[in-house]
């Protein structure tokens, strides 16, 4: 039966009345200490790994009146085309008739062109055109947006692709 | 001289704080971890340098997923706004929808992936069914932009509240979904909303770095907005 002995021990007991072994009631907590701390670093691993963040996006409002609309100085202009499979294309200022001053270039490189336009140009005419193509992916874009919070750009747009631009990044994706 | 005598300690210490330690910070993770819902819609949401995190009351989300088909959701605890939105989009449309199919929509977790006239089955069929079939999501084409109608039921159910708008794309999705979501949101002068997207480090050395790091500082930096 199991009995809880709450007798002192100095009290002598009758003869032939075993002395009960005195057990230590400390348990040794190290493993559960360890278990602890493991599902501690479990539970800080899971939840710090699946939290979303948000981009703001503000979009301009469209407008058919000219007086409203945005002017944007060519000199300062630098429009982004997305293509397909992650290429992207860009030209300074206007489109050359012979689409001469097209460059292609990829998410890694882009940055530097983006930092060189801004260097070179007055702040005030700085903008960012980006005109992403129909093959090109949400990735591509939000990438390219995330570009112009990195590097601090505060006037860029996106714009749809005109129909020039359009053939003329399909006829270069087609060539190679 | 008489010896020092060192009394042998032993060297087991005592682990009962350091277990009350690791066990509180255990029910304090535990307590305030918040498991993912398991989503029926499967996106992969693009990264971004985004250092706000995407709130999750009052959201109204638009999900593009990598076949560019788009669905509607509105979160749960908007119980009020999410009737307000079946009821108005049922009599705009003449849908004829009984108590029951407004049901399939009120309901937790509940998406629309469908265009109005499949919209009366959509919402009889349970949860589980719905994710065995194949839906063709809203329509989003300039011809007939579905979207537009859901969003300006949400935007009347939202009055005067604070509606977070969010668009959670995937990333395969093709640009021209996110245009007609771009268009969709255009046609109802919803021109601020949030995209939603995971985490990714700053790349060091860049404008934004530097922002960030004499922001940490505590010195004010003029975004020019």
């Amino acid at each position: 039966m199991a009995e809880i002995n709450t007798e002192g021990g100095g009290k002598k007991k009758g003869p032939g009345v075993k002395k009960g072994k005195k057990l230590s009631t400390r348990v040794d907590l190290t493993p559960m200490v360890d278990l602890g701390f493991l599902l501690i670093t479990f539970f800080i691993f899971t939840t710090t790994m699946s939290q979303p963040t948000a981009m703001r996006l503000y979009l301009p409002k469209d407008t058919e009146r000219q007086e409203e609309q945005t002017k944007v100085k060519e000199s300062g202009a630098l429009t982004i085309l997305l293509g397909s499979n992650d290429r992207i294309f860009y030209y300074e200022g206007k489109l050359a008739d012979d689409q001469s001053n097209v460059v292609e270039t990829d998410f890694a490189n882009v940055r530097d062109v983006i930092i060189n336009k801004k260097k070179t140009t007055d702040p005030e005419d700085f903008v960012v055109v980006i005109k992403p193509g129909p093959t090109s992916v949400y990735r591509n874009t939000v990438d390219i947006l995330d570009e112009m919070t990195i590097n601090a750009v505060k006037r860029y747009a996106l714009v749809d692709i005109s129909d020039v631009e359009l053939t003329m990044v399909q006829k270069i994706e087609a060539g190679q | 001289m008489p010896k020092i005598k060192v009394p042998r300690k032993s060297t087991a210490v005592d682990m009962t704080a350091m277990c009350d330690v690791a066990f509180l910070l255990l029910s304090f993770f535990i307590l305030t971890s918040k498991f993912k819902p398991s989503e029926e819609l499967s996106v992969v949401t693009p990264s971004s340098v985004a250092t706000e995190t995407a709130l999750e009351n009052d959201v109204v989300l638009i999900t593009m997923d990598a076949e560019g088909r788009a669905y509607f959701s509105v979160s749960d605890d908007a119980e009020e706004q999410k009737r307000k939105i079946i009821d108005e989009v049922n009599s705009e449309r003449n849908l004829n929808l009984t108590d029951a199919e407004k049901a399939g929509f009120l309901r937790a977790g509940s998406y629309v992936g469908v265009p109005f006239s499949q919209l009366k089955s959509f919402l009889s069929m349970t949860a589980k069914e719905r994710t065995q079939v194949e839906l063709p999501g809203i329509p989003i084409d300039s011809a007939n932009n579905e979207l537009r109608v859901w969003l300006k039921a949400a935007q009347n159910a939202f009055m005067g509240q604070k509606m977070n708008l969010m668009l959670k794309g995937d990333n395969e999705a093709k640009y021209p979904t996110f245009k007609g979501v771009l268009d969709a949101l255009k046609a109802n002068d919803m021109l601020k909303f949030q995209l939603i997207t995971s985490p990714d480090a700053i790349p060091e050395g860049t404008e934004f770095y530097r922002i960030q790091q004499l922001k940490a500082k505590g010195i004010e930096v003029s975004d020019g907005d």
